[in-house]
């Protein structure tokens, strides 16, 4: 029983900090920068896909399938979570911001028709299954196997945040928050605003392509369905109630909705009758949906405030008093 | 062949553009891409459908059809009511969302974003009443009348279309040539300065959302005749819904009405030469198109 519990908690776990690592991509582009993107399942399927092309086992029928080690599967989906957000930002990160909420929101609708129709690409409807797992020699012991996976993915979060929270106090990170704060200012000094947000789309981009390939190998099954809107606003949902422009703060976001989540759906379970499922999962939306809404309107900066984030140069105290001092999260 | 694929493509066309209408004027007054419009469109679909479900009740299920329609007359007239409560649906929202984010001044993106909540919640809404089981206004079916130049059209689609151009052409007179039309175009212009020539803004807002509404059940109610009713119709029709304001130029009404046109007859097209299966990537492309050709739309001016 014990023993069940540890490597329930242990997948639990892994599987919130997969989001986790989604959500940071989108504290990138939304927190950092304040581009909204409204297509996340979209690059997170692109990284799921590439990486489940590149690893998996060869299939008959399936032109994906090399059978390459994991961590290059994880690499080419960060580029390719990269390099297609930095297409779509090169196309329309300089038009209005609702234009580019509307295009991200074309380009998860356009991938998952990808998903479904590029049949020799993709595997069409049912998707790619026997993809390669970390630790896979340890799948006979529920409990290593789990403890392993956590590591492994409570690692990456870490290098990841270490790396992205370095990022942000960086001369680049502080350009990213100056041009979301007041883009004539940033333009002043010389910082050409339309490559920064490009930069940082990519950049986000990429971590949610990486993501979505942590999260296809550790599940080891991908389909189209799991890159629907709702993922979207699932990684949306996490960004908000844990606070945008605050690494820590995607963190916990991911961890806490996802635990809200996964529970509000085993009470479903639970008490709906077997008829009923669909109906009570709907309604488990209609309750996410009105609690998105209300976070939105009574703390929109979410559960953490934005870090405040100055040059490594300026001492902390200096900060309080300066100048300098961030303003709230948007 | 091509005279019948222009006229499929006019009447999904016709029907975008008919929703498209609420979404450019929410767009251009209220400034803000509204996510949940397209569930205005299936709460509009499902309203209708109760409505003539109570209205057949209440007499007893023995109404004539309307020849040569398919339907009878409890539709017609529960379409109209549904459209009152579909804008009344449209006000309350604003009422306990919209409205109080505006009054605290939130960024666009934070409207945005809980529009996108409120489009979660509304669908989810519909599909724990109704089930996500499609329904229909009728079971009747009905033949095609042959057209010149080897068309084929049934009385329902062809009706559609006349009222489709009779509602557009009301909503164009009314906002050119009425006082509370002209405040519009003025708030869309510039709602500061709107506000100092003594507009009522929160009355043009009220307008924006009861007229968006309604014209949202319109579009909602014809699709479910002409196809199907689903709690994801509205959903799916969102981005070509996008699609034709853009195209049309964001807060011009004959603008959306034929970019609603041009993304029809460009679906009917590409469910023609490319396959069924694509269509809602067409939206996504026109929209890509324009914004790299023409950010303003084909009436819009140069921001």
């Amino acid at each position: 029983m014990m023993l069940e519990l540890a490597s329930y908690g242990a997948f639990f776990l892994t599987v919130a900090l997969t989001y986790a690592v989604i959500v940071m991509g989108l504290n990138v582009q939304w927190g950092q920068t304040g581009l909204f993107n409204v297509g996340v399942a979209g690059f997170v399927a692109v990284g799921a896909y590439v990486s489940a092309f590149l690893t998996a086992a060869p299939a008959t029928g399936w032109l994906g399938g090399y059978g390459l080690p994991i961590w290059a599967g994880w690499g080419a989906a960060f580029l390719a979570g990269g390099l297609v957000a930095a297409a779509v930002g090169r196309l329309t990160i300089r038009l209005r911001a609702d234009y580019l909420a509307i295009t991200t929101f074309g380009v998860s609708v356009t991938v998952q028709l990808a998903a479904l129709n590029l049949q020799p690409l993709t595997g069409g409807p049912f998707g790619v299954s026997q993809i390669p797992r970390p630790f896979g020699a340890l799948a006979g012991q529920a409990l290593s196997f789990g403890l392993a996976n956590l590591a492994l993915l409570a690692a990456s979060v870490l290098v990841l945040c270490l790396v992205l929270e370095h990022l942000a106090r960086s001369p680049w990170g502080r350009v990213l928050r100056a041009i979301r704060e007041d883009e004539t200012a940033a333009e002043a000094l010389g910082k050409s605003p339309r490559r920064f947000r490009v930069e940082a789309f990519a950049l986000g981009g990429a971590i949610m392509g990486l993501g979505g390939a942590m999260q296809a190998h550790f599940i080891g099954f991908i389909a189209p369905e799991n890159y629907l809107p709702m993922v979207t606003f699932q990684v949306w949902a996490m960004l908000i109630v844990g606070g945008s422009g605050n690494t820590r703060g995607a963190i916990l976001g991911a961890v806490l909705v996802w635990a809200i989540w996964a529970a509000s759906s085993a009470v479903v379970e639970a008490l709906a009758p077997a008829g009923e499922q669909a109906r009570a999962a709907a309604l488990q939306t209609v309750i996410i949906g009105v609690a998105l809404c209300a976070i939105l309107l009574l703390r929109p900066q979410g559960i953490l405030r934005e870090m405040r984030t100055v040059s490594r140069r300026i001492r902390p105290s200096a900060t309080e008093t300066g100048p300098s001092s961030p303003p709230d999260a948007p | 062949m091509i005279p019948q694929i222009l006229l499929e493509g006019a009447l999904t066309g016709a029907l975008i553009g008919l929703g498209a209408i609420g979404l450019t004027l929410t767009y251009s007054i209220l400034r803000f891409a509204n996510f949940a419009h397209g569930e205005l469109l299936t709460w509009g679909a499902y309203l209708s459908l109760s409505v003539a479900g109570l209205i057949g009740a209440a007499t007893g299920a023995h109404l004539p059809p309307l020849d040569p329609f398919s339907f009878t007359w409890a539709l017609p007239v529960a379409g109209l009511i549904a459209m009152l409560l579909t804008a009344a649906l449209a006000l309350a929202v604003d009422a306990v969302l919209f409205g109080r984010l505006r009054g605290r001044g939130a960024s666009t993106i934070i409207v945005v974003m809980a529009s996108f909540g409120a489009s979660m919640a509304l669908r989810s809404g519909l599909e724990f009443l109704y089930t996500s089981k499609p329904a229909y206004y009728t079971t009747e079916l009905q033949i095609a009348m042959r057209l010149p130049a080897g068309m084929r059209a049934t009385p329902d689609q062809l009706l559609m279309l006349g009222l489709t151009a009779l509602v557009v052409l009301a909503v164009h007179l009314m906002l050119t040539r009425t006082g509370i039309g002209r405040a519009m175009r003025a708030v869309s212009e510039n709602p500061a300065l709107a506000g100092l020539v003594g507009i009522d803004t929160r009355k043009v807002i009220r307008v924006v959302w009861i007229l968006g509404g309604a014209l949202a059940c319109a579009a909602g109610t014809m699709s479910g005749l002409l196809v199907q009713i689903r709690p994801y119709m509205g959903f799916d029709l969102l981005l070509p819904l996008f699609a034709a304001a853009i195209l049309g130029g964001i807060g011009s009404v004959p603008g959306a009405m034929l970019g609603g046109l041009i993304v029809g007859i460009c679906e009917a097209f590409a469910v023609h030469l490319i396959g069924a299966e694509w269509r809602a990537a067409v939206g996504f492309v026109l929209i890509i198109l324009v914004l790299l050709a023409r950010p303003s739309g084909l009436f819009g001016r140069a921001a």
